[in-house]
């Protein structure tokens, strides 16, 4: 199982340990979490004193700037972060501003991503607010002359009978230093629900109107004098090209075109990378299509799509491999001795993510810092391979954040900062644009890599589900990106937990085992990426299409079935702070999402409704999903019309309501889009689509009806960023099932799939 | 040279004839609100009008609006405040916000042919708009909200 905190993703060291510091700096006051061990105020300066991964500031005006250090990609995550701290400190929300910040190693870990953002913020943000309340509600009622117990915070002042002050004279005329001790932190009590004035309340988004009047400015609109293009020309295997020759003499007839380099990579991140370089990124583009760069190939330059699966199906077959994410024991003695049991196998296709804004980046040197300025989910992830890259202590790269013209996993792979940084040292560190086409993007993407999942589940005595046996293969990312977030099954062997996650469900099966399994093949042939939802994408594919059939095996409704399984016990009854209520709340979720869907009615002929209910991705912070899909198949041709999709979601506190179902809205459709229409297939070592010629993503027309609810709640907050993506595909696949009688096996779902499972069918 | 109007001022720029207008726009001129996705025409991220009419500009060489009239979303409404903008703002339609110009801009033109459009013009126009954050329903509730208010406008 995963746990986050084990693996050091709230941040090192843990905030909740450490004291809380309010120091004057310059004309204002920051507050923020204090170094480990500090007690009292010392007499360095005060920005020693800090070791700020979370913190915000007031100035005289009484501005309120709380730093952010995650990507905006549109989740607006520094609006809701913003919010938490403003509502605690009582803050003028028109007076509250974001900052998105740089790569500075003190903001700790920065990553955006797993839907974590603000679910690890929420407490240590509340926390921080409200430390600043009670300070400045203490000397503010210094300063009015009265006692702090007749003063209340409110909209940026401190009040007592008939009088006020702002916070902005607050900073001005006292002073503010002061320390909380861990213990008073953790005993600082935050808001009741009731009283909460920003969070679960509309408001714009900080960020939205920049993006209405084109003002916004993401990573391919960053510029800097004198700068130069480049666009890269990407090797014909991900690994172990090497270039053998250049011929640019083609190239060299465009007016602007500079020169072509073979870039020199220490870390084999941009391996075999040869870069176009010109005054313009049009005579980069153009160039880039002319020079002849002749290639040894890497060992991956025949691999298809089928050698992965193939790959993948050996690797199952074998016992011995892999690790297991989950062992409960006796799942083979049940397996051996039941009368009845089922077995199915799942794949999905190698998938892209497609961002709109193609990757790009613009590097520099400058007084002996390399700046990157680019937009970017996992700073911490790529400094060191930069500095190894560019031969240079990190404390010598900077990171400058941007907007995201869209991310979903791609942008965690920090891979192209290095291209544009070594493409601007190998010309003396000039300011480079490194701009990557449509294609190039495509070729050079880390796609979520095919999977493969063999399913067993047996029943024992009374028609109980006894026991389910699980063998999942795939591409696994975090080797590569990240190996120091790797799991440890109880024999100390390796899994990737963003390679498996949401294969651990909370149904109650019986003997549960839950085994790994690396695709080498896919792993040497490209870099695997996290992709929106990531492997709960593809597990809860597996998991919610067997349940489905399992149900159907057993002659009971399918939501019937679900529900039975979700009874709660033992380990699926949930904990605080994430999990409380467990497996009750997803069989809240299944149950609404089938009363509002209209489960059980009579349906047309070839129209049905399909249901699956997930937990998101991540077993220690479940946001609870469920999703009916109503359907309509054309027996002629194999088309499948997604007419409905009905959404019940339960993510505890909901920040910011308007946001966060604008974020259910995309992911839903996300895994609309991806059950249907998106997926590639590795030929020759690389992806075949490389564009919108031939690369299907969900259109306008193609929408289908949304109907999403909310549970209200007041846990704690999760993830809601990628969750609802998880049930769409099963959803779909079950509502074919439901129209039709045939079943589907494989994601994408293609025409000629539903085709040969209504042959294969009844 | 190629000189043509840009957002209502006369600009010339020197760039051979056969480079994209999108580049033109955003490199040479400056103007970043115009967004780069395909380069091959099927995203919509790079749409501005030329004469009026919606235009993929990474597909437009510059040679071919010699003395032409072009709007990016830069020039759509002086203050920023077309009614789709404003619709767009009050509906919080961006996520990501990379494709919106090119939403927004493609708008525009589909008010000017259907000012009371229904979900069937909306989806046959704006079918060559990508929205990868899928903002679809968002853009569609605020495309009408947009027509209703110019219809409003119009009619008093």
């Amino acid at each position: 199982m995963i746990s986050l905190s084990a693996h050091g993703l709230r941040g090192s060291p843990d905030p909740s340990r450490r004291g809380f510091l309010i120091a004057m700096m310059g004309a204002g006051v920051m507050l923020g979490y204090a170094r480990s061990g500090l007690t009292a105020p010392a007499s360095t300066s005060p920005s020693d004193l800090f070791e700020p991964t979370i913190w915000y500031g007031i100035d005289p005006s009484g501005t309120v700037t709380v730093n952010i250090i995650r990507a905006e990609m549109g989740q607006h995550v520094g609006t809701a972060l913003a919010r938490i701290v403003a509502d605690e400190l009582e803050a003028d929300w028109d007076k509250v501003r974001t900052v998105t910040v740089d790569s500075d190693p003190k903001w700790g870990l920065m990553v955006t991503g797993g839907s974590w953002s603000v679910w690890q913020s929420f407490p240590l943000l509340s926390r921080a607010g409200a430390a600043g309340r009670i300070a400045l509600v203490e000397e503010g009622a210094k300063l009015l002359g009265v006692s702090s117990q007749v003063c209340t915070a409110r909209n940026g002042a401190v009040h007592t009978k008939g009088t006020s002050i702002s916070y902005g004279d607050i900073v001005v005329r006292g002073d503010l230093r002061r320390t909380f001790t861990p213990e008073q932190l953790q005993k600082m009590p935050s808001k009741p629900p009731a009283e909460r004035r920003l969070i679960g309340k509309e408001v714009v988004a900080l960020d939205v109107p920049s993006k209405v009047n084109g003002t916004g400015r993401y990573g391919l609109d960053a510029a800097v004098g004198g700068m130069i293009y480049a666009r890269p020309i990407i090797p014909p295997t991900r690994y172990g090209s090497k270039v053998i020759s250049i011929d640019d003499s083609a190239a060299k007839r465009l007016p602007g075109y500079i020169r072509s380099v073979v870039l020199d990579d220490p870390t084999a991140t941009v391996p075999g990378w040869v870069v176009a370089y010109a005054a313009s990124f049009s005579v980069a583009n153009r160039a880039a299509d002319l020079v002849k760069v002749k290639w040894q190939p890497g060992e991956t330059a025949n691999v298809s799509e089928q050698d992965i699966q193939q790959r993948a199906a050996e690797l199952i077959a074998d016992p011995k491999g892999g690790s297991l994410f989950v062992e409960n024991p006796g799942v083979d003695a049940v397996l051996a001795s039941a009368k009845r049991k089922i077995e199915r196998t799942y794949t999905t296709s190698t998938l892209m993510h497609f961002a709109l804004e193609p990757i790009n980046a613009l590097a520099f040197e400058k007084d002996g810092i390399v700046e990157i300025h680019t937009g970017n989910q996992w700073q911490s992830s790529i400094l060191p391979v930069l500095a190894k890259a560019l031969r240079r202590s990190q404390d010598k790269i900077v990171l400058r954040s941007y907007l995201l013209g869209g991310a979903f996993g791609r942008r965690l792979d920090g891979d192209y900062a290095v291209g544009a940084a070594l493409a601007s040292l190998a010309i003396g560190g000039k300011p480079v644009k490194m701009v990557c086409t449509r294609a190039d993007d495509m070729r050079f993407d880390c796609p979520r890599s095919a999977s493969r999942q063999v399913l067993r589940l047996a029943w024992g005595d009374g028609n109980r589900v006894a026991a389910m046996d699980h063998h999942a293969v795939a591409g696994w990312p975090t080797t590569t990106i990240a190996p120091y977030f790797l799991g440890k099954d109880a024999k100390g062997s390796p899994y990737d937990p963003f390679a498996i996650s949401g294969a651990d469900h909370w149904y109650n099966v019986g003997a549960h085992r839950v085994r790994a399994i690396r695709n080498d093949l896919a792993d040497r042939t490209f870099r695997s990426g996290y992709l929106r939802s990531v492997s709960a994408g593809w597990t809860s594919w597996a998991v919610e299409s067997f349940i489905d059939e399992a149900a159907h095996e057993a002659g009971v409704d399918p939501v019937e079935f679900r529900l039975s399984l979700l009874d709660g016990a033992g380990g699926n009854a949930g904990s605080a702070p994430n999990a409380v209520g467990g497996a009750h709340r997803q069989a809240a979720v299944l149950s609404r999402a089938a009363q509002k869907a209209g489960w059980g009615r009579a349906m047309p002929k070839d129209v049905g409704i399909g249901i699956a209910s997930t937990f998101g991705q991540e077993r220690n912070m479940p946001t609870w999903v469920a999703c009916a899909a109503h359907v309509r198949v054309d027996r002629t041709n194999g088309h499948v019309a997604v007419e409905k999709l009905t959404i019940v979601i339960d993510a505890g506190t909901i920040i910011h309501p308007d946001s966060a179902a604008a974020q259910v809205e995309g992911a839903a459709l996300w895994g609309l889009s991806t059950a249907l229409y998106e997926g590639t297939e590795v030929i020759r070592g690389q992806p075949k689509d490389t564009n919108l010629d031939s690369y299907r993503v969900l259109r306008m027309g193609e929408m289908p009806e949304l109907d999403i609810e909310f549970i209200p709640s007041t846990e704690t907050p999760v993830g809601l960023g990628e969750p609802a993506t998880t049930a769409v595909a099963p959803a779909i696949g079950n509502a074919i099932f439901a129209a039709t009688g045939a079943r589907v096996y494989h994601l994408p779902i293609r025409p000629e799939a539903v085709l040969a499972a209504l042959r294969r069918g009844r | 040279m190629t000189t043509f109007e840009l957002n209502g001022r006369s600009v010339s720029v020197h760039s051979p004839d056969d480079t994209p207008l999108l580049w033109v726009i955003r490199d040479e001129i400056g103007l970043a609100g115009t967004k780069f996705g395909c380069g091959i025409g099927f995203c919509g991220a790079c749409t501005v009008h030329v004469e009026g009419r919606a235009t993929r500009s990474c597909i437009t060489p510059l040679g071919a609006v010699a003395g032409a009239k072009i709007t990016t979303i830069e020039g759509l409404d002086p203050q920023g405040r077309h009614p789709l903008q404003t619709a767009w703002l009050e509906l919080q339609v961006p996520q990501c916000g990379y494709c919106q110009s090119g939403q927004i801009m493609q708008a525009a033109t589909l008010l000017k042919d259907y000012p009371d459009p229904s979900d069937r013009d909306i989806n046959a126009v704006m079918a060559g708009n990508v929205c990868r954050c899928m903002t679809y329903p968002r853009i569609r509730k605020a495309i009408k909200l947009a027509a209703s208010r110019m219809r409003g406008v119009t009619h008093d």
